[in-house]
């Protein structure tokens, strides 16, 4: 019961991703682009938590604190380059 | 305990997926932005909550409280750096939009330069 | 030298909360962290600014429950708004002012602001934030203050001094 209780938590995770890559893909400007990116990043954070309970791999829980350390200075680079060029 | 566990984690991903929806439907950047950021936190904050609840024998909370401070600290700078990124590349608010103090001040910073 | 030692206890428990409660694990972990702690904590002037008594503590408990509860109102507000079908928005950038000095304080601020319901800041310069409100109610300086800051500024002005 719980387990199927997960697995559709993690379907409406991902069609929440993928709402948000849509927007990844029409945008209209950088800005808009580089906000749907950081959506998609803390919710792929979340998934990739779920997957590492899922396969009871826990090494994966680094995975994911590396992924989000490394897209948070992802998106400020975007960011500073917005703003004054590279 | 697995089921309590469960319907957090449920909750939490409604809000990722209106998080997303948000940022798909919101007519301009800033207004993305807002959607993106609370909905996105709060619903990973719950997500997160709920898996490690749910799996109390594995015995591994500290990683997981250390992915959600990470996320309350650096969700709000980074969306603060792009909206300021934005704005001084010159993305327009929408026209539904009553003010823009911001531009108005540059604007003013500029003219006594002159 | 309280606040250094603070410093200190505060990384090793993230070390410990990362690497696990093994003791040989501790002991490297602590080694390190008095290192750390040496080498950086008189550089690092902006992880000191905040007061040490019982009030500042106790005002700090209570600005994380208002901060919780400020995050759940602003996602079930946001909930409202994405869900119907003509969205309702009145957006607009307002100025408000801050009284804090600290600037660890003026951080923390910007960042609660970010979270709590329908606004964002988009700039900040000295004393002055510029913040993109969903929905303008009011558009005077003095206004948007007092609906946006200052139910913050409270507690944030006794911890951070």
């Amino acid at each position: 019961m719980a387990d199927l209780i997960y697995n559709i938590a993690a379907i409406i995770a991902l069609i929440g991703m993928m709402l948000s890559f849509v927007r990844l893909i029409i945008g209209h400007t950088i800005a808009d682009r580089a906000v749907a990116l950081d959506g998609m990043t803390i919710i792929s954070i979340s998934l990739i938590v779920f997957i590492a309970y899922y396969s009871n791999r826990i090494i994966y829980l680094d995975v994911a604190i590396v992924y989000g350390l490394i897209s948070f200075v992802g998106i400020v680079a975007i960011a500073r380059y917005l703003e004054r060029g590279i | 305990m697995e089921i309590f566990g469960a319907l957090i984690t449920l909750i939490g991903s409604i809000f990722l997926l209106l998080g997303g929806l948000g940022i798909l439907r919101m007519p301009d950047v800033y207004n993305r932005m807002q959607t993106g950021t609370k909905a996105t936190t709060l619903g990973s904050i719950l997500f997160l909550a709920g898996i490690s609840v749910g799996h109390l024998e594995c015995g591994c909370f500290g990683k997981i409280i250390i992915i959600i401070l990470f996320v309350i600290f650096t969700n709000p700078i980074s969306s603060n750096t792009l909206a300021r990124a934005a704005h001084y590349a010159g993305v327009k608010l929408t026209e539904r939009s009553v003010k823009d103090d911001l531009k108005e001040d540059n604007l003013e910073n500029k003219g006594e330069k002159k | 030298m309280k606040k250094g030692f603070l410093f200190f206890i505060s990384l090793l428990i993230v070390w410990i909360l990362l690497a696990g409660t093994d003791w040989q694990e501790i002991i490297i972990g602590a080694i390190i962290s008095l290192l750390l702690t040496i080498i950086f904590f008189s550089k690092a002037t902006i992880f000191s600014e905040f007061n040490l008594n019982p009030k500042a503590i106790f005002y700090f408990l209570i600005y994380i429950i208002i901060f919780i509860w400020e995050l759940i109102k602003s996602n079930i507000d946001v909930a409202i708004r994405v869900i119907q079908p003509t969205i309702p928005i009145n957006p607009g950038i307002v100025k408000v002012k801050t009284k804090l000095k600290s600037r660890l304080g003026r951080i923390i601020l910007a960042n609660s602001i970010t979270l709590t319901p329908g606004t964002l800041t988009v700039e900040t310069n000295g004393e002055d934030y510029y913040i993109h409100w969903i929905d303008v109610t009011s558009g005077d300086i003095e206004g948007a203050t007092k609906k946006i800051v200052s139910k913050f500024e409270k507690y944030l002005g006794v911890i951070f001094g």
